[in-house]
This record gives C-alpha cells, sequence and structure tokens, in this order.
C-alpha cells in the first residue's frame, strides 16, 4: 500500500500535503481501494470555511458512498477541476491527479493529524 | 457487536491468494471484488467470468406427494416442470410477504432440488418443515456439503463444454443435466444465474471444489476468465431488475407489488393465495419500479422517494452506477399510479431531490 512518507493523514483516511497555509487534501491508496471504482466526486463548498471534522463533499463509488471530512480548519480555495470529468483519476493517482481540494489553513495546528508510520499502523 | 464466527465457502482460500477483498455476507466470508467492480462487471456481461456462490442453501424434498407439498408452499406452478427443468419462485409467507425467492429444480416425479438465499437457509427450513410431515415429504439440508460456481457470460458455454461430452448447447433456458463434468461424475449443471449474461450454475461437493475451480480456469484461460465478486453480482443482477431478496423483497412485500405476478399462480392453492389474489384483483397501494436517474447521483437502497412537493412516497430499494449504461439506476416502491414507466419522481439524497424517471426494466435490454 502506498503512504507516502511526506504527508499527513487523518483517521478518516485523508490525505494532507501543507504548503505554508495552504493544504492540498485528497483521499488515501487505501481508501480509494476500500471505496472501489469511484463514479463522482461531490463538492460543493468552495468559498465556504469549514470547522475541523467537518463534511466538505462526498465521494460516490459504485458500491457505496462516503463523506469527505476537513482533516483541519480552513477556507475551501480550490476544488480539483479535473475530478468532474475523470474521476477515475482518485482510484489511479490518489495522492496526485486525484487531489480533491486546497484550503486555507485557519491556524498552523496540525496536531490533531497523523504521520505517515502513524497512519500505516492504523490501517495495518 | 455481531459475534458468531464468520463461515467459509470450500474456495474461500482460493480467493484470498487471488487478493480477493472478502467481506461478511449472510454469514459467509465471501468475495466483494478480485480487481475491480466495473472490470469484473464487463467481463460478464461480455466474456465470461466465475462466481462462487456456495454460500446458498441447497434443500432435497422427496416423497410421492413432494408436488403438493411444493404447490402449498411455492407460489409458481410446479406441476408444469418436467424433470430435468428449473422453475423461479416464491415462497409466501402466511401474512402477505415473502419467505425467500427460490429455485425449483425437478430431478424426478418424486424429488426436487430447491435453491434458496443464504441468509433465509434456516428460516426457509423450520417454515418448510412446519408443512412438511402434512405432506409426508422428507427433506434433506445438503447446503453445507454443497458448492456452486455460477460461470456466466456469452463464453461460458465455450469453457464449458470443453470439460463435459454433455450436450450444453441444446439445454434449454433454466433446464439442467447431471452427469461426468470436468471429470467427476454426477454433476449437476443447470442453464440459470442472476446476471442475464447467459451461462450456466454448477452444483458439486465440496471435497472436490479446489479441484473444480483450477479445471473451470484452466478449460477458460484461452477466454481470459476472470473471477468475479458479490459487488459486480450485484450491478449485474440489478441491469436486469432482478430482485434481490432483503433489498426488494421481504417478509413483509406482497410478490404481487414486487411485481412477481408472473410466478404467482392462483390456478392453484397456496400458503395465503386467497389473499395475495386480493392483491392481484384489487390492485395494491404500492408497487416496486425501476428508474433512471435524470439529475446527478447515485440511489441507494433506504433512500426516500419523494415527490415534487417534498412529500415522501417511497423507497429506494435497490441502486447503483450501471457500468453497462453508465446512468444510475434504481429500484424502489411508488404508489401504483406512478408505476408505469415515465413519470418523474425525486430521490432524497443527502438532503437533496435529485429528479429521477420511473422506466421499463430490464435496465439492461439485450
Amino acid at each position: 500500500m502506498n503512504i507516502p512518507a511526506e504527508l499527513l493523514y487523518t483517521k478518516d483516511h485523508e490525505w494532507v500535503r501543507i504548503d505554508g497555509d495552504v493544504a492540498t487534501i485528497g483521499i488515501t491508496d487505501f481508501a480509494q481501494g476500500e471505496l472501489g471504482d469511484i463514479v463522482f466526486v461531490e463538492i460543493e463548498t468552495k468559498g465556504e470555511t469549514l470547522e475541523e471534522h467537518q463534511v466538505f463533499g462526498t465521494v460516490e463509488a459504485v458500491k457505496t458512498v462516503s463523506d469527505l471530512f476537513m482533516p483541519v480548519a480552513g477556507e475551501v480555495l480550490e476544488v480539483n477541476p479535473e475530478l468532474e470529468a475523470n474521476p477515475v483519476a482518485v482510484n489511479e493517482d490518489p495522492y496526485g491527479a486525484g487531489w480533491m481540494i486546497k484550503i486555507k489553513m485557519s491556524n498552523k495546528d496540525t496536531s490533531g493529524l497523523l504521520s505517515a508510520d502513524a497512519y500505516k499502523q492504523l490501517v495495518g | 457487536m455481531e459475534t458468531t464466527a464468520l463461515k467459509s465457502t470450500a474456495l474461500s482460500e482460493k480467493h484470498i491468494s487471488l487478493g480477493a477483498k472478502m467481506v461478511p455476507f449472510a454469514g459467509y466470508n465471501m468475495p466483494v471484488q478480485y480487481k475491480g467492480l466495473i472490470e469484473e462487471h464487463h467481463c460478464v456481461r461480455n466474456n465470461v467470468g466465475v462466481f462462487d456462490v456456495s454460500h446458498m442453501g441447497e434443500f432435497r424434498v422427496k416423497g410421492q406427494r413432494a408436488l403438493d407439498f411444493l404447490q402449498y408452499t411455492t407460489s409458481n406452478d410446479v406441476s408444469k416442470l418436467f424433470d430435468g427443468k428449473v422453475q423461479y419462485s416464491c415462497m409466501p409467507n402466511a401474512t402477505g410477504g415473502i419467505i425467500d425467492d427460490l429455485l425449483v429444480y425437478r430431478v424426478s416425479e418424486g424429488e426436487y432440488y430447491l435453491v434458496v438465499n443464504a441468509s433465509n437457509i434456516e428460516k426457509d427450513w423450520n417454515w418448510l418443515q412446519s408443512y412438511a410431515a402434512e405432506f409426508g415429504v422428507e427433506m434433506t439440508d445438503e447446503s453445507e456439503q454443497t458448492s456452486l460456481l455460477a460461470v456466466q457470460g456469452p463464453n461460458a458455454i465455450k469453457v464449458l463444454q470443453k470439460l463435459t461430452a454433455m450436450d450444453l448447447g441444446e439445454m434449454e433456458y433454466y433446464s439442467f443435466k447431471r452427469g461426468n463434468f470436468a471429470g467427476f461424475d454426477n454433476i449437476l449443471i443447470s442453464t440459470t444465474g442472476y446476471t442475464g449474461a447467459g451461462g450456466f450454475e454448477v452444483y458439486f461437493p465440496n471435497e472436490v471444489a479446489n479441484e473444480m475451480w483450477d479445471k473451470i480456469f484452466d478449460a477458460g484461460k484461452e477466454f481470459s476468465i476472470q473471477p468475479i465478486g458479490l459487488g459486480a453480482r450485484d450491478t449485474l443482477r440489478l441491469e436486469m431488475g432482478f430482485c434481490l431478496y432483503g433489498n426488494d423483497i421481504d417478509d413483509t412485500t406482497s410478490p404481487i407489488e414486487a411485481g412477481l405476478g408472473w410466478i404467482t399462480k392462483f390456478t392453484k392453492t397456496f400458503v395465503n393465495s386467497e389473499y395475495i389474489k386480493g392483491h392481484k384483483e384489487n390492485g395494491t397501494a404500492k408497487r416496486l419500479v425501476g428508474f433512471e436517474m435524470i439529475d446527478k447521483g447515485i440511489p441507494r437502497h433506504g433512500y426516500e422517494i419523494v415527490d415534487a412537493t417534498q412529500q415522501v412516497i417511497g423507497v429506494v430499494t435497490s441502486g447503483t452506477q450501471s457500468p453497462t449504461l453508465g446512468k444510475a439506476v434504481g429500484l424502489g416502491y411508488v404508489p401504483t399510479a406512478l408505476s408505469k414507466p415515465g413519470n418523474e419522481i425525486f430521490i432524497s439524497v443527502r438532503g437533496k431531490s435529485l429528479k429521477a424517471i420511473t422506466t421499463s426494466i430490464p435496465f439492461h435490454k439485450q
């Protein structure tokens, strides 16, 4: 299973890449594998400021649907425009082309996030 | 928490070694997918794939009055069967609902083979047993000893014909033969399935399960045969509008409401037949219908169906994104007045009303 060492993670299987006060967020390789073939990603929170753990969207797979949770608090700046036409990018490249949102972090508090090692232990 | 240990089929280790994602289903540890649901789905629709459905239950019924027993406990007309013929049917309960849907195989005049849903084995057994003495029939539960592979898809016949001298091409839909298959004697093979893709189901003892699997996959190698999980089984059956017990039909749904009038025959008396006849003659308040999403969204079991004014008018019983059609489809109960194709309904998806239209089933027209 692919768990890049440079990213941070949540128990809800999101990953976070922090660059200054901007965080890029997606779902992990484990998560996309559990969901299976993804049909579409619905994110209608662009421009909204959300708290940590709040739902920022949902991902619909053939078999199931899952909410997407904010790993940290912040304002949703951007939604990956490629996912509309190509949601399978989340399956094929969850840490790259399958990224979901970029947010402006409300604060620098990342104490609630897991390291790659800690996440690896979580998903066994 | 569920504390009952999960049962395995004779092939569970095989699935795990093939990299299947295993999930609990009807008390069994079953493969939900191997490589990916959509790929597996297309493999069955267009080529050939193999499902392990050994969790299904099998009962043998023997006795001089076996026909009378089944005429009374099942809804279809069992007298239409002849040796080697299979029938889809259901067992009505005493309160207007359905105990289970099942397949009835006529082995001989006094012997039938019933195939029931895994989740209902115990309930079905107890129900049938409660009538067995009255009709003097003997029943045996062969579920635990029996493995079942569904080999489905347009190329299934090419694969399986390599393994037997029995002429599979001459078999009509819903019939069966017994004979030497893959080197094993007395194997039951039927032209049944749950995919609408054509193909066969093969019943055999657990002891030969791994060998049987390997022989079928060796024979299918030249056709790129693939193992298929329960995920694709669900999307394949849903494209055909086939009911799934526990989703679309259950102890509270009448066979008439569920669109199973075609397997409910009032030319005979069966459990609760007078009451269900009333459903046929007077109509029912609701009907199971197929629908397609117009707005973007996927219907799921349990979602509410609402009208244009947000009033709840029904419930979704099954739904998915159809891999063959490339659109979201579902089954659900709506007021009978809206059950004809072409009616606009709305599906309540996470607080939003998404437009859908009732359609005829099967969704996938062959």
